[in-house]
Order: structure tokens, then C-alpha cells, then sequence
């Protein structure tokens, strides 16, 4: 691969994530520790995300990969570490020092997410389009027609069947459940989409119908994601980057590609080859 | 030469008006926060009582530490003035005060009540107090109690919202029924006791004083004169109160036809139903007044102004709108 480097920008490390464009990275995070008493899940991550671009995080259980989505969905405040997203009232401005109101407020109008479990992301006696028109009353939406319309717009960009939008999620299948997940983490239009593990514990063909989705999802409203996953075909086929984590630290990142065909550590090679 | 026993006040059973000075002043400071936060739920200590919790004794201990010699108290429970509840309280809150009573609304200085507003329209100076179960609006949502005060620094109300989408969902109106959650002030959300929905506009720039006081939760909250109520309501379905057109009053005799106040439904042998008006100090003054045009005697009292009119239509103009069934 042919890398013609701006002066002002060396490429030091060719396992750096490529400077795709003179912007800034949508999303930043800076040297994220959190810890549990004495365990650190997550011990000097750092992380960008530029507009458009899917990162995947891939570690064995326990490797603090969820840990690191906790805190840039601000569930969670770090023990150190900063985050800033480059978006119009937020620049420059350290996320994770902003009161509990204002995180709310970012929160809800910028970051999506998805979970494994639907039971963390979704209220599951309440309608479906209920859940997804919740996101549009938490920042102050409050004409009902405006919220249908949003609610089943939502449903059916994450192809979730209109006809059953007012069904609750708990007499839904996995994948219905992920689906209106999505719908309700892209109600807002948001830059930035999280997601933990989204298609884990769903059958192959139901696996690769929600990716698609995501896939179509990303392309056409450009969201940034952050993609976890324990599975490397799901990696492969959804993200750009990938960071390696094991025991809450970063040990390799890079292409996708490169990473997944050609790795460099030790416990990387092990991965893929355990996959392969 | 004066004894020591003519220096000290008279010896007595209990301090004036059953609470020790304490605790009254207790109540008065409590009271005095929770009219300058409108709608915000204070803590207080409250008091036993020789009621049961749940019994009115959060109501009881604000009104026996509002009340004096010269106070005018009306109990009411249900709309009635004369049901046990309410003629118990009336009468512990004479014996210990002194005050007197009535069960006229206009004549009354302090009221008490439990599940109603009265019909006639209250005037600057009184002080109602509504006795309170559950004052916490958001428990159906957030049953824990520390997250649910988090919400309402937020103002984060949004799940109530979701509740309200939910039923038009399901239902296509709105089915709370008492106890609406209404915006004070534009701030903080309040459970109005579980007076009906039909009482609840009647908070809404009000020229009395309400106190909303629940004995057993310890919380106290206010809604001071002339404030801002509105209960939740989606811009485009509007919130709608008890739909009684069509009640006609046929139970309670003498005044037969009344229509466009509260009615009490009282089910038939036959299956049908015969309405009466539920406020029974209202309706007293109606027969006073039907006997006194038929020239029986003179009418004691005037019947007052009420907040709805025999057409059902609430006294301030455009504050309820016509009903709309969303799609």
C-alpha cells in the first residue's frame, strides 16, 4: 500500500490508524483507565473514530472491551482518561467533565447504542414504537403524531415490520429485538452508533440480515461506529479498523485487514488462528 | 403576692391543637419551602397522630398546625361532608383548636379534603389541604426513590411521557384517572392527590392555597396562589377530564336535572346507572336556595360560582380543549 505522507503528519508507525483526511477524528478518547478496586477493566485505552468509519474492538471475555463502550456511552465515568467529539457545541470539551444534565443531553442527541442484551437497551412490556419514540421525548419532542412518524420511520429503516411496531419486544424474536434496538439507537439521527456485541446469539442467516442492515444503516446516514465483538467474521465483514484488547489494555491495532491476515502479537496470531 | 401556679399557664392535656409547639413549627417552616419550590415534595417530620397512617394524618397535622380559635374548618372525604373519616377529623379538629365548622366552601377559612375539589370556586385567603397517599408521581416508572428525585432535578420526565404514549397506543386516550401528574410552576411534576381528573384544572391558577400533605411518605408539597398547573398532555391530544355529559342527576331528590358538575355513579339492580352530584355541601346550598324560591324560608347562603358550568364548560376559557382521537 502505496502511502504518500503529508510532512506535517509522519506516519511513525505503520500500524497507526491511517489520516484518512486533514480532520479531526469524530470521536476521541484519551488514555481511559477505569477500575473496578483493584482490577483495572480498561487500563490506558485510547481510541478515534473519524466520520464514516467503523472501528472494531475484538478480546477474549473479560478484556474490558465492554468496559471501554460503557464509558463512551458516559454510563460510566473513567478514573482517567479524556473524550472529546468533534461536533459543533461540543469542541474541545471533555465529555466525561460535564455535569450529569449535560451528558444526558449528549447522551441522547449523539450516541446510539445497541447491546447484546435487548433487555439493557430496550424497555420490553412497552410498545416497540414506544421504545424508539422514548428518544425523541428525552429531548423534548412532544407532538404524538411527530413521535409515530419518527418511531416508524426508525422501524422501518432497521427493516423491522411495520405491522407489528406496536407489538412489545418481549413477544419478539432475538432478532426483531435487535432490530428495533437499532431503530431506537438511530432515532435521533446520530453521528456516532455503539455497538456491544450486536448479533451475538442470533442465528447465521438472522446474523447476517441484521449486519447487512447495519451495514446499509452506516453507509447512508455516515456513522461513525465502535463495534464490539468477540466474533472476527463479524469484524471483518462491518469494520475498517480493529484494536486488539486483552486485560484492558490496547496490544495491536491496525486495518482490518492487515490485523486479521497478518498479525504482529503474539495473542492476536492465536485469535485468528482459534477463529480460523 | 402572686402563686407560681398563677404565673404558668393552665394546666392542660395536650398543647394547643393536639401538635407540641415543635412540631408545628416543624410544619410551618416545611410548609413555607414547599410554597416558595411550587410542586417540590419537602421531607418533614411527621407526627403520630391519634389516626391511623394513611387515615389523613399527613392533611390532619398541616391543617391542626394552620388552624386557630378563629379559623372556619370544612372536612371533606369523597365530596362528603358527612362521611366517617370526615366527621372524625372535624371533630378532632374542633375539640383541640376550638375553630368552628361549616360545610359551606365559601365560608370555610381552611379545608380539608381527600379525592376532591369542591365545585364552588375558592377565593384568595383559603387554604386547602388535600390528604395524599403516594406523593411521589413517578413510583409507577421508577420505583427507586433516590433515582426518582435525580429525575425531577432533571426535569427529566420523559418516561411519564412514554406512559401517556403508551396508552394512546393501546387505548387512543389517555387513562389515568385520579391523581393526574401535572407540571407546576413549568418545573416539577406532582401527583395531585388522587383527586379526579376532573378537579385537576381546578389547581391551575387557583386564588387559594393548596397543600398536598402525605403523612406516612413524610413529604409535604404546594401549590402556591396563581401558579401554573397543566397536566401532561401531547400538543396535538389534548388532555381531557371525566366525561359526565349526559349524567343528570336523579338520586340525590330535591334537585332533580343538575347536570355539569361531578356526579357519583350509583350502579342500579337493573344494570343501568343514576348519577348524584358528589359535593354534598354544594348541593345543600342548592336545596337552601330551591326552597327559598319557593318561598319554604330565606336562603342562608348564596350558592357561589363554580368552576364548571351546567354545560360542563370549565370556567377558564381555552384552558381544556376539544377532545381529538389520534390515529
Amino acid at each position: 500500500m502505496a502511502i504518500s505522507s503529508p510532512p506535517f503528519a509522519p506516519i511513525d508507525n505503520p500500524f497507526d490508524p491511517p489520516r484518512l483526511s486533514d480532520t479531526t477524528p469524530l470521536l476521541r478518547a484519551d488514555g481511559l483507565v477505569k477500575r473496578y478496586g483493584r482490577i483495572a477493566a480498561v487500563d490506558d485505552v485510547s481510541l478515534d473514530v473519524y466520520a464514516g468509519e467503523v472501528v472494531g474492538i475484538v478480546g477474549e471475555s473479560g478484556s474490558g472491551k465492554s468496559s471501554v463502550l460503557r464509558l463512551l456511552n458516559l454510563e460510566e465515568l473513567p478514573n482517567a482518561g479524556t473524550y472529546t467529539l468533534d461536533l459543533p457545541d461540543y469542541t474541545g470539551v471533555n465529555l466525561f467533565a460535564l455535569d450529569r444534565f449535560a451528558r444526558r443531553e449528549v447522551t441522547a442527541r449523539q450516541i446510539g447504542i445497541v447491546y447484546q442484551n435487548p433487555h439493557l437497551g430496550l424497555r420490553m412490556r412497552y410498545t416497540s414504537s414506544g421504545n424508539v419514540a422514548e428518544r425523541l421525548l428525552v429531548t423534548g419532542e412532544r407532538a404524538y403524531a411527530t413521535l409515530r412518524q419518527a418511531a416508524r420511520e426508525s422501524l422501518s429503516a432497521s427493516e423491522f415490520p411495520l405491522n407489528r411496531m406496536d407489538d412489545p419486544p418481549r413477544v419478539l424474536s432475538g432478532g426483531m429485538q435487535q432490530r428495533v434496538q437499532l431503530a431506537k439507537a438511530i432515532a435521533l439521527r446520530p453521528r456516532i452508533l455503539l455497538l456491544d456485541e450486536p448479533t451475538t446469539g442470533l442465528d447465521v442467516s438472522v446474523q447476517a440480515a441484521v449486519l447487512d442492515t447495519l451495514k446499509r444503516l452506516q453507509r447512508e446516514l455516515r456513522l461513525a461506529m465502535v463495534l464490539v465483538s468477540h466474533d472476527l467474521g463479524v469484524i471483518r465483514t462491518l469494520a475498517d479498523r480493529v484494536l486488539v484488547m486483552r486485560g484492558g489494555r490496547v496490544i495491536e491495532r491496525g486495518l482490518t485487514d492487515q490485523v486479521l491476515d497478518d498479525p504482529q502479537h503474539a495473542y492476536t496470531q492465536q485469535l485468528v488462528h482459534a477463529k480460523l | 403576692m402572686s402563686q407560681l401556679e398563677n404565673l404558668a399557664s393552665p394546666r392542660a392535656d395536650y398543647a394547643y391543637a393536639f401538635l407540641d409547639p415543635f412540631a408545628k413549627r416543624e410544619l410551618r417552616r416545611r410548609m413555607l419551602k414547599a410554597i416558595a419550590i411550587p410542586g417540590y415534595q419537602v421531607p418533614y417530620a411527621s407526627r403520630e397522630l391519634p389516626i391511623a397512617r394513611g387515615w389523613g394524618t399527613g392533611g390532619l397535622q398541616v391543617t391542626l398546625s394552620l388552624v386557630g380559635p378563629e379559623s372556619i374548618v370544612k372536612v371533606i372525604d369523597q365530596g362528603a361532608d358527612d362521611s366517617v373519616n370526615a366527621a372524625n377529623l372535624r371533630r378532632f379538629i374542633t375539640r383541640m383548636s376550638g375553630a368552628s365548622t361549616t360545610t359551606d366552601t365559601l365560608q370555610a377559612t381552611i379545608l380539608q379534603s381527600r379525592h376532591r375539589i369542591p365545585e364552588e370556586v375558592m377565593r384568595d385567603g383559603q387554604a386547602l389541604v388535600l390528604q395524599v397517599p403516594d406523593p411521589e408521581p413517578l413510583r409507577a416508572v421508577q420505583s427507586d426513590s433516590s433515582k426518582a428525585h435525580q429525575m425531577h432535578a432533571d426535569t427529566d420526565y420523559s418516561q411519564m411521557w412514554l406512559v401517556l404514549y403508551e396508552q394512546l397506543v393501546r387505548y387512543k386516550q389517555y387513562l389515568q384517572g385520579a391523581s393526574y401528574p401535572s407540571l407546576v410552576n413549568g418545573r416539577y411534576l406532582i401527583s395531585p392527590s388522587p383527586i379526579p381528573r376532573w378537579d385537576t384544572p381546578k389547581l391551575h391558577q387557583a386564588a387559594h392555597l393548596t397543600i398536598l400533605s402525605a403523612g406516612r411518605e413524610k413529604r409535604m408539597y404546594a401549590v402556591p396562589p396563581y401558579t401554573d398547573v397543566y397536566p401532561l398532555e401531547f400538543s396535538d391530544v389534548p388532555f381531557q377530564v371525566e366525561d359526565q355529559r349526559g349524567w343528570i342527576d336523579t338520586v340525590t331528590g330535591a334537585l332533580r336535572g343538575a347536570r355539569g358538575k361531578f356526579m357519583d355513579e350509583i350502579p342500579q339492580p337493573d344494570g343501568t346507572s343514576r348519577y348524584g352530584i358528589s359535593d354534598t355541601g354544594y348541593l345543600e346550598k342548592l336545596i337552601a336556595q330551591m326552597r327559598a324560591a319557593s318561598g319554604a324560608d330565606a336562603a342562608q347562603n348564596q350558592v357561589g360560582a363554580t368552576y364548571y358550568d351546567d354545560e360542563g364548560n370549565f370556567y377558564k376559557h381555552g384552558y381544556l380543549k376539544p377532545p381529538v382521537r389520534p390515529d
